[in-house]
């Protein structure tokens, strides 16, 4: 572990005033990474101005105790700061999801299947041809999915809900999320090589 | 060699891919290969693979690596005597 990293460490599990400063040395690194974070984000979801610094300051006090609680874990695999860090980005990401979900809510199955090629990048040019591999597509998302997958897929894909903003609608993880979509890509991929829709040779 | 549709690429899952969790639980490490201008995908294949599956995880990785940019160098609130 470098020198820089073990002084954060050691300060961090001091007592006394060397644990007091080192705290309050850490905050102020998580508030000006939560706020470089928040700023970099501006407009997503409409979120900007005030609550934009009250969601930087939220993440950068969680931060700050995620990382009091977990700092006797760091192994100095990295720098402490980077490994800091990273836990204030962790934390607006929620943030952010978390409010816009509050604010605004989410509307589950109100988008249309006809804004699926845009979402997914087919280009103008390309929607007439892809149209049996649409059609395929929402045939296999209704037959072969469970319903959580299908829920999940319908959300991300065909509603445009963002990730972090589902996950706040169902009470889950980010990690349970894309891992159920994961399951739900490759079962989907899998049926519409089976059926011809997509080339085998294709899959990596 | 054919150009594959965007969404069979969309469907394309890497058996690599870590997840979420697992991919998060290196980045900092991840970070500083990158930073350093060395090809983390060698060490960390699976993070890699995650990362180019996964939006908000690829976000949240350009937002690190853009704040610790922002931070680096001299700074008040670094912790160099203790």
């Amino acid at each position: 572990m470098d020198a820089e990293s073990r002084a954060w460490v050691d300060g961090l599990t001091a007592s006394g005033p060397d644990h007091d400063d080192a705290v309050a040395r850490l905050h102020a690194l998580m508030l000006r990474m939560s706020r470089t974070e928040a700023s970099r984000r501006t407009g997503w979801h409409g979120i900007r101005g005030p609550e934009l610094d009250d969601l930087a300051q939220q993440a950068a006090d969680d931060a700050t105790v995620s990382i009091l609680r977990k700092v006797r874990s760091f192994r100095g695999e990295s720098r402490f700061t980077t490994w800091a860090c990273a836990f204030a980005i962790h934390e607006v990401a929620g943030k952010f999801g978390r409010h816009a979900w509050r604010r605004d809510g989410v509307r589950l199955d109100e988008g249309s299947w006809d804004d699926v090629p845009e979402r997914l990048g087919v280009g103008p040019e390309s929607v007439a041809e892809s149209r049996d591999l649409l059609a395929a597509l929402r045939s296999a998302v209704e037959t072969q999915l469970t319903p959580h997958q299908r829920t999940v897929f319908v959300a991300l894909v065909v509603d445009g809900i963002a990730l972090d903003v589902l996950v706040a609608e169902l009470g889950s993880n980010r990690n349970a999320i894309y891992k159920t979509m994961f399951d739900a890509r490759r079962k989907l991929r899998l049926h519409l090589e089976t059926h011809g829709y997509l080339d085998r040779s294709e899959r990596p | 060699m054919t150009t594959e549709s965007p969404l069979g690429r969309f469907l394309r899952t890497d058996p690599r891919d870590v997840g979420c969790d697992e991919a998060w639980d290196l980045i900092h490490v991840y970070a500083e290969l990158v930073a350093a201008g060395v090809d983390p995908e060698q060490r960390f294949p699976g993070v890699t693979a995650h990362l180019a599956s996964c939006g908000p995880c690829a976000d949240d990785f350009s937002g690190l690596l853009h704040g610790l940019q922002a931070i680096s160098g001299p700074s008040p609130e670094g912790l160099t005597d203790s």
